[in-house]
């Protein structure tokens, strides 16, 4: 395969873990009815991969997330992080939500020292902290208070509190979503730096087409609520790659055409 | 520093402007005045206050007058040298200037306040005492006075301290854990809205001492607000929080210790001064009724005596104890909250 090759020719250091999701089935009581939400939805992700997750809105992305950072148990099947099972939350799993849930009264500082304050390895490691808020780019605002930051700069914020944790797999929900689209693509840029420089297998849930083929190795797509996979198309393009790319342009006119928008685009 | 004295206009402007700036926007009439214009019309009101005092004869026997209206004199000096001085004092200086209009307003109370009680009784005499027996009770009644409010000050700080983290412990336990929430809520429903005064002939004679029957009062009249607020402060913490810490690795207790009790504090704060305001209230009764010490036994005993001035001393100095005590509730908060934007300024 050629995408098998071409990651293993980027050299990446091993600290992704690989991540099974076998037959995963979920549902909602709501109001005493069952909502299913995922239905047998199987894939497996290469140490190190990077998976882009595409869907109509409210068809279950989320909730797929949620229960591979262990915030939740599937009704039936079995996730595998490096192939033993999931059964709560762990920090070697971390999740960048859409909203970038920074915690109010802690400093940009204190909100990255989060994870390592929990696990209380903080005092011996307070380096850690510094370089995470050096790789994003935001060592200044270490002291101020969220309020004060822009929304790029709380949502980067979210970005180094997972990764000062040195995560295996990173799971990002729509991280980008709410950004001005200059920001999102230096941030995408970003994200991709970081990525092949740390090597943690990567979750990303978007609603963005272009931003899926920009970033990922993989693009997962998925149907309509209960969600269940459509295709699972392989990205086999060199980083950095470029907007202009006509092979990542026919892919995309591909999975639009997956998601039900047609010739037109 | 300026020495030479073709600075010193510019070095006055520039004050009056400081000034302006710090306290946002005082009233027209400081500025308009050239500046320390404001200062030296206050420090002439005082004199008047002290010429007040002097220019008529009192119609009672108030040995404390010539003393008040020295005083006043004094007062209108020092605020006529700290206006004339200016720049020199810094920071003092702009206080000064902000608070120059109040300075003013007050001597012309006072002022009328003399002359309606002490000089012409415009107001009836016993209930109305003028400020020179309000200062007289202040020197000559003053070991007494200071018995009361060491008395007040430790029953209160007692109760209200007990009260507080009793209710802050309670209001956590309850926005945390449903098995303590399914016990304690009904009790708390049931007791909580009876005002505290209400147990006041039960407390009397069921504890050991009025002084601990008191405590408890007060401890109670503090930690239903407390415990309330607080308990909806925990809960209405978003999931979004414990999502975030519980990936982050986090265990129950971190979440209750670093997630829960920070993001519910400015509902305890908003607890904490309900309680203090409604545990005032049980103070005084308490110490009107039961305990025989205290700024509300003092009152009381003043009403007993027809001693008014001893009333309406004993009542400022109240005022300025609660008001003290909410202002040093606020100083906390301000200092643990510094991360909430737009908190109001006490
Ligand atoms: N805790 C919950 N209880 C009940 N229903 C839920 C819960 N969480 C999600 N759902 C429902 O499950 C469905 C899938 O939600 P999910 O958040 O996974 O969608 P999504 O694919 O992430 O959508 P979007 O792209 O808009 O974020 C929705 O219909 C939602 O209403
Ligand atoms: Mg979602």
């Amino acid at each position: 395969m050629v995408a098998h090759a071409l990651a293993e020719a980027v050299a990446y250091p091993a600290v992704g873990a690989s991540l099974d999701v076998e037959r995963i089935s979920h549902a909602f009581d709501i109001d005493g009815n069952a909502l299913p939400v995922l239905e047998d939805v199987s894939f497996s992700v290469k140490p190190g991969e990077f998976i882009a997750l595409l869907g109509p809105s409210g068809c279950g992305k989320s909730t797929l997330l949620r229960l591979v950072a262990g915030l939740g148990a599937p009704r039936s099947g079995v996730l595998r992080e490096d192939g033993d099972p999931v059964t709560g939350p762990f920090p070697s799993r971390v999740v960048v939500f859409q909203d970038p849930t920074l915690f109010p009264w802690r400093t940009v500082w204190n909100n990255v020292a989060l994870g390592l304050e929990a696990q209380g390895i903080l005092e011996s490691q307070r380096q850690r902290v510094d370089a995470a808020l050096d790789l994003v780019g935001l060592s200044q605002f270490r002291n101020a208070y969220p309020h004060l930051l822009s929304g790029g700069m709380a949502q980067r914020v979210a970005l180094a509190r997972a990764l000062v944790n040195d995560p295996k797999i990173l799971i990002l929900d729509e991280p980008l979503g709410k950004l001005d689209s200059l920001t999102r693509i230096t941030m995408q840029a970003e994200i991709v730096a970081l990525w092949q420089r740390k090597g943690f297998t990567t979750l990303l849930v978007t609603h963005d087409v272009e931003e899926a083929l920009f970033l990922a190795n993989r693009v997962i797509v998925f149907s309509n609520r209960p969600a269940r996979i459509k295709a699972d198309i392989a990205v086999d393009r060199p980083y950095p790659r470029h907007r202009g790319d006509p092979k990542l342009a026919e892919l995309r006119r591909n999975i639009l055409g997956l998601l039900g928008l047609d010739a037109t685009w | 520093m300026s020495t030479y004295s073709a600075s010193k206009t510019v070095a006055l402007k520039q004050s009056a402007e400081e000034g302006a700036a710090l306290s946002g926007r005082p009233p027209s009439l400081a500025v308009s005045l050239p500046s320390g214009g404001t200062g030296v019309f206050a420090s002439l009101a005082w004199v008047g206050f002290g010429i007040s005092c002097l220019w008529w004869p009192d119609i009672g026997d108030w040995p404390r007058t010539h003393q008040l209206a020295a005083a006043a004199l004094v007062i209108a000096g020092a605020i006529f040298l700290a206006s004339v001085a200016g720049n020199r004092l810094g920071r003092f200086n702009a206080g000064l200037q902000r608070r120059a209009p109040w300075l003013l307003a007050s001597a012309l109370f006072l002022t009328l306040w003399e002359v309606a009680t002490a000089k012409f009784a415009w107001l009836p005499l016993p209930f109305f005492p003028p400020p020179q027996s309000i200062i007289e009770v202040y020197t000559d009644d003053l070991p007494k006075l200071l018995d009361s409010i060491l008395a007040s000050v430790k029953l209160q700080l007692g109760g209200y301290l007990i009260g507080a983290t009793v209710g802050f412990l309670t209001g956590v336990s309850i926005g945390w854990s449903r098995s303590v929430g399914y016990w304690v809520h009904p009790v708390l429903r049931f007791i909580g809205p009876l005002p505290a005064t209400a147990w006041l002939p039960i407390a009397f004679f069921t504890f050991p001492s009025s002084w601990s029957a008191s405590t408890f009062l007060i401890a109670l009249a503090t930690g239903f607000p407390v415990t309330v607020l607080t308990w909806s402060g925990v809960a209405s913490v978003s999931n979004a929080y414990y999502d975030v810490a519980r990936t982050l690795g986090a265990k129950p207790f971190f979440l209750v210790r670093k997630v829960a009790i920070p993001a519910a504090l400015p509902h305890v704060f908003v607890g904490l001064f309900m309680g203090l305001g409604s545990s005032f209230a049980v103070l005084v009764v308490a110490e009107m009724i039961g305990v025989k010490a205290g700024l509300g036994w003092y009152l009381q005993w003043a009403q007993g005596w027809a001693a008014y001035a001893n009333m309406y001393a004993a009542l400022i100095v109240m005022s300025l104890l609660c008001s003290g005590a909410i202002t040093l509730l606020f100083r906390t908060r301000d200092r643990l909250l510094i991360w909430q934007k737009g908190v109001v300024k006490w």
